[in-house]
């Protein structure tokens, strides 16, 4: 199970209070109507799904409720950085900032 | 060497020193017709059918790690076909069928099991939910029937269908013609099928580049032992396709998840079928040594580390002892991980891509053991011809652009 450090609450917290939402940094495009079928296909069905550093969403649904972002090694599970939704993703370089496991 | 009564009597009197290996040890040549990327069952199916059925033998199945050892033998080997989706019964009922007649195929003991597959309904949505598959599946022609709890416990006396648990059982859905087969033995019988027919299986060989030529199109590949030259590849990588497909530039409508499983200490038998309850996540049979072969669900997030969390399988445990409740006291022996390739719509990606060349089969998720004898069938052709056959042309890549979904997602919920 992994330990989560919600960047609201400020507290590593189990996973079970957590729920995952998938890639992070998806824009909805401003404009769905102009794109074709393609890049809208794109928008909901592709996913980086990398093996290594992934940038992803989770939800602290039983604790404050807010949606955040996390950058987690996906071979070791090892997560690296917790932060706020809309700020941008950290360099997975710099010192961890988020909990391990 | 064949495996007959004969060749098995001879041998056991030659004290079983004389049998010959079961497929060559190929060395990689410098170019091939086609090259198969992934020696779990459905590239080497693919790479039987394609010697057998199309004269396709100047190929090689390429595998990182050893034959059958990603989700092939890791998988609960659960067969069933009674999908919701006329797409989905025709590739899987396809698959059964070659289920049926397999061992006798490839002269090799696949140990395909037809002792029913039963799948429980605890409330009225799971009871529209089943009967609506059995409805769709008996318009199809597939077996698929509906039981009362009493019918289920004739069928399965371990099970406990009293009112006396938390979701007690209201009824299940039957399907006699699903089953189990021996997950190693269906890798090794393919592969000493093609082996046979002249395909070379390399192991240890990790595919780590896709060459392109100046028009685009695959040229080659580069792996852990040399470069080697071909115009076809198929991508056969299940959790790992999404990397694959990188080195050729192409992103993938999927997600790797882990997905575990677990056996128990082996017993005296004491369930003849298989048992599955999605709603509760639990499912579980009995294997010929005897050991409980549990399933549990996939982690939330993706992975790619080939282990789940133990909530996980704690969590499906506890819906084991609730339905069986005689097994409480078993200890489990073995519980491992394996990395599933998940689509959106939960069905399978089976054909051409952007790349000239460049042929796929994945997204088999949580459930594509059962396929493996259709799979490989369907992707030999749509390999040979260039061109999709009928049964995998729906499970094109290009449906997540035109939205032609096979929503098999919402239909189950769960896969196996
Ligand atoms: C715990 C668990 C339980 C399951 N239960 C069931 C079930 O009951 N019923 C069912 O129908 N399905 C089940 N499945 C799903 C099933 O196992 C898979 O859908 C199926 O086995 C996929 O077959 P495959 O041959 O494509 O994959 P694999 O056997 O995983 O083969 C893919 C191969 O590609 C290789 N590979 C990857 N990258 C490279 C590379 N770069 N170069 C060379 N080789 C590479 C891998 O090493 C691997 O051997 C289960 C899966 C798991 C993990
Ligand atoms: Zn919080």
């Amino acid at each position: 199970m992994l330990l989560i450090r919600c960047p609201y609450c400020d507290m590593a917290r189990p996973e079970l209070e957590f729920r995952y939402g998938g890639q992070a940094h998806v824009a909805r495009p401003a404009d769905p109507a102009t794109l074709d079928d393609a890049a809208w296909g794109e928008f909901l069905y592709v996913r980086s799904n990398p093996r290594g550093v992934a940038a992803e969403r989770w939800r602290h649904a039983a604790g404050c409720g807010r949606f955040f972002n996390c950058l987690r090694d996906t071979v070791s599970d090892r997560i690296l950085a917790t932060y706020p939704a809309g700020a941008p993703a950290p360099d997975p370089a710099a010192p961890a900032s988020g909990s391990g496991r | 060497m064949r495996f007959s009564f004969l060749n098995v009597a001879r041998q056991a009197l030659a004290g079983n020193s004389g049998w010959p290996e079961q497929w060559r040890s190929a060395e990689p040549k410098a170019a091939y017709d086609a090259i198969i990327i992934g020696a779990g069952g459905h590239g080497l199916a693919t790479a039987y059918y394609l010697a057998k059925e199309h004269g396709l033998t100047n190929i090689a199945v390429l595998e990182k790690g050893w034959l059958g050892g990603g989700n092939t033998g890791r998988n609960t080997t659960i067969i069933r076909s009674n999908y919701l989706w006329e797409e989905s019964e025709a590739i899987y009922e396809h698959a059964v069928k070659l289920w049926e007649g397999l061992s006798r195929e490839l002269n090799y003991n696949v140990m395909y099991s037809a002792r029913g597959v039963m799948m429980l309904a605890h409330n009225q949505h799971d009871v529209h939910s089943l009967k609506r598959h059995i409805h769709a599946n008996r318009l199809a022609g597939i077996d698929n029937e509906w039981l009362t709890p009493a019918e289920a416990n004739a069928f399965c006396q371990i099970l406990e269908t009293s009112e006396a648990i938390r979701y007690p059982i209201v009824g299940a859905a039957l399907q006699r013609r699903g089953g189990t087969a021996r997950h190693d033995a269906v890798a090794w019988g393919y592969a000493r099928g093609a082996s046979a027919r002249g395909v070379d299986i390399i192991q240890n060989c990790e595919v780590t580049a896709i060459r392109r030529d100046a028009g685009g199109a695959v040229s080659g590949v580069e792996t852990t032992r040399g470069a080697i030259a071909t115009k076809k590849i198929g991508v056969v990588a299940a959790g790992h396709t999404s990397v694959v497909m990188a080195m050729a530039d192409v992103r993938m409508p999927l997600e790797s998840y882990p997905l575990q499983a677990l056996v128990s200490e082996p017993v005296k038998p004491l369930m003849p079928c298989v048992v599955m309850s999605n709603t509760i996540h639990a499912y579980m049979s009995q294997s010929d040594k005897g050991e409980l072969v549990i399933g549990a669900g996939t982690d939330s997030y993706t992975s790619y580390s080939q282990t789940g969390g133990l909530h996980i399988a704690t969590h499906t445990l506890e819906a084991i002892c609730e339905l069986f409740p005689m097994v409480r006291r078993l200890r489990m022996l073995r519980n491992w991980g394996g990395i599933v390739d998940v689509t959106p719509d939960r069905s399978p990606i089976i054909g051409r891509t952007p790349v000239a060349g460049l042929f796929v089969n994945c997204g088999w998720g949580t459930g594509g053991f059962k396929a493996t004898p259709g799979s490989g069938h369907v992707f030999a052709h749509t390999l040979a011809t260039g061109e999709p056959h009928p049964i995998a042309a729906p499970f094109s890549l290009d449906r997540f652009r035109t939205g032609r979904l096979i929503d098999e997602a919402a239909a189950a919920a769960v896969a196996h």
